[in-house]
């Protein structure tokens, strides 16, 4: 997992709870954040914000730690490198 | 024939003059304007660069950063103005059956659309790929009054109207009448508007009649209209039931009008404000002789306040120069959607203080407006009754008819 992703995720949850980033981790579950599905759909527009990342529908609504959705970030920045480095 | 009857019990208003009833209150019977320099936006492209502006209302002193999230200008200020009228009339409810028999009657004429222009320049201007998640439930009409709701719990009748200046009259009409007829004992009802967006303005600039010099109404070198922003809310009781609690009662909201002209899109008839003024009396059960004043539509165009005074001529022949008349937009500017209820909270002010709001900015009589206006300077006077005037585009009228208790 990449750390810098990882922290930069942690930072952007912690901002948007309003709570402090120790009391986060990537084994933080996402049901443990009491996030109602409002408060998801703004955590993901906040997410791919600030990484400039679309995430799909499904992606979303499967992700259930913080963990995983640091793997999916990545997945989807790795997409997109190679779609920018396909144009040039 | 209904025994029914409507009080006036609270009122909350956020708008130019003021951020609350107190603020208003003082400026409206001081005459004192609030048209100014535009702030918000950047005007220099636009031929007119006055409006009347809400200043020094803070979002973030009065609502949760969640509630900010699903609540943008426009449904603030009815949610503002909702909370300090509800709190004037000391109304709670403490059982499912009051909850159940209350209505919110909201009313906007562009609702979100203005909050719109800025997603448009991050898309199409900026190429952003995405607008804010809450984006379509913080722009529909409707965010206010389903709000309102589920902030108070009321869960009677529950929707917004929209026709354009005559929304709110509308929407205070039809609560009004779901009193008396029956249907609810309580009602929260009026409107909000948040003209100021680039987009906006030059649509109103095209259409050549907004001034840049001032809101003018009834003067003969008037200029045109002046947009404003705002919002106003009251709360409605069935009479009895308000006496019963021991409530406040400003005034008694008599009888509702409504007509079209069936004529013009833009341009007025007397025709149908006159059919308007008499509905509303005849459903009050009013005679035109007991009105003392009218708070007119007056927008300050040439078309409108010539016409609006043809029309109180005709309404009421010669009690007509016992009729003084003022156009509170010279202070508040035309709130659109908002305007019958900043109205309705200026004409139950002055029913209930026996002072009448000047029409300010006055300069001139104008031999086609032959009515008594009350220039500049409130005038003492107990009405026993008073008209209050909105007339929209599309030709749309809807006229509300106050009484003194």
């Amino acid at each position: 997992m990449n750390s810098e992703i990882a922290e930069k995720t942690i930072s952007v949850i912690a901002e948007f709870k309003e709570i402090d980033k120790s009391a986060i981790s990537v084994d933080t579950k996402l049901e443990d954040l009491e996030m109602d599905s409002l408060d998801a759909l703004n955590l993901i527009f906040e997410l791919e914000e600030a990484f400039d990342i679309t995430i799909p529908d499904e992606q979303a609504s499967e992700t259930k730690t913080i963990g995983e959705m640091v793997e999916g970030i990545e997945k989807l920045l790795a997409m997109k490198e190679e779609e920018d480095g396909g144009e040039e | 024939m209904n025994t029914r009857r409507v009080a006036v019990t609270g009122i909350g208003i956020v708008c130019a003059m003021g951020s609350d009833v107190a603020g208003f209150e003082c400026n409206l019977f001081e005459g004192r304007p609030a048209i100014a320099p535009i702030e918000s936006i950047d005007v220099t492209s636009m031929r007119f660069k006055k409006a009347a502006e809400v200043k020094g209302f803070e979002p973030s002193e009065l609502f949760e950063k969640q509630e900010l999230a699903i609540l943008k200008r426009f449904s603030q200020f009815a949610v503002a103005a909702s909370r300090e009228a509800i709190r004037d009339s000391g109304i709670e409810w403490t059982d499912d059956a009051s909850r159940e028999r209350t209505a919110i009657v909201t009313a906007t004429g562009a609702g979100g659309l203005t909050d719109l222009d800025e997603q448009y320049e991050n898309l199409y201007r900026y190429n952003k790929q995405r607008t804010p998640p809450m984006l379509v439930p913080q722009s529909m009409a409707n965010a206010a009054a389903s709000f309102i709701s589920m902030e108070t719990g009321a869960c009677g009748p529950t929707y917004t109207v929209s026709t354009a200046c005559s929304s709110s009259n509308h929407a205070i009409g039809l609560a009004f009448h779901s009193i008396r007829n029956g249907t609810v004992d309580t009602a929260i009802t009026g409107g909000s508007e948040t003209p100021i967006s680039f987009t906006n303005l030059k649509a109103w600039e095209a259409l050549r009649v907004v001034s840049n010099d001032t809101c003018r109404p009834f003067s003969r070198d008037r200029s045109g209209m002046v947009l404003g922003e705002g919002g106003a809310i009251l709360v409605l009781e069935e009479m009895e039931k308000a006496k019963a609690r021991g409530a406040k009662i400003y005034a008694e909201i008599a009888g509702f009008g409504m007509t079209a002209d069936a004529h013009h899109i833009t341009m007025p008839s007397v025709e149908g404000p006159v059919r308007a003024m008499r509905n509303a009396l005849n459903d009050a059960g009013t005679d035109p002789s007991a009105v003392g004043y009218v708070n007119a539509h007056g927008t300050a165009t040439a078309a409108n306040d010539a016409m609006e005074s043809k029309a109180i001529r005709e309404v009421f022949g010669e009690h007509a120069d016992e009729v003084a008349v003022s156009s509170t937009k010279s202070m508040h500017g035309h709130t659109l959607g908002a305007a019958g209820a900043i109205e309705a909270v200026a004409t139950v002010l002055a029913i209930h203080r026996g002072v009448l709001p000047p029409n300010a900015n006055f300069n001139e009589r104008d031999p086609e407006c032959n009515v008594d206006v009350i220039a500049n300077e409130a005038r003492e006077k107990k009405v026993d009754a008073a008209v209050s005037n909105s007339f929209a585009f599309g030709g749309l009228n809807a006229v509300l008819v106050f009484r003194r208790t």
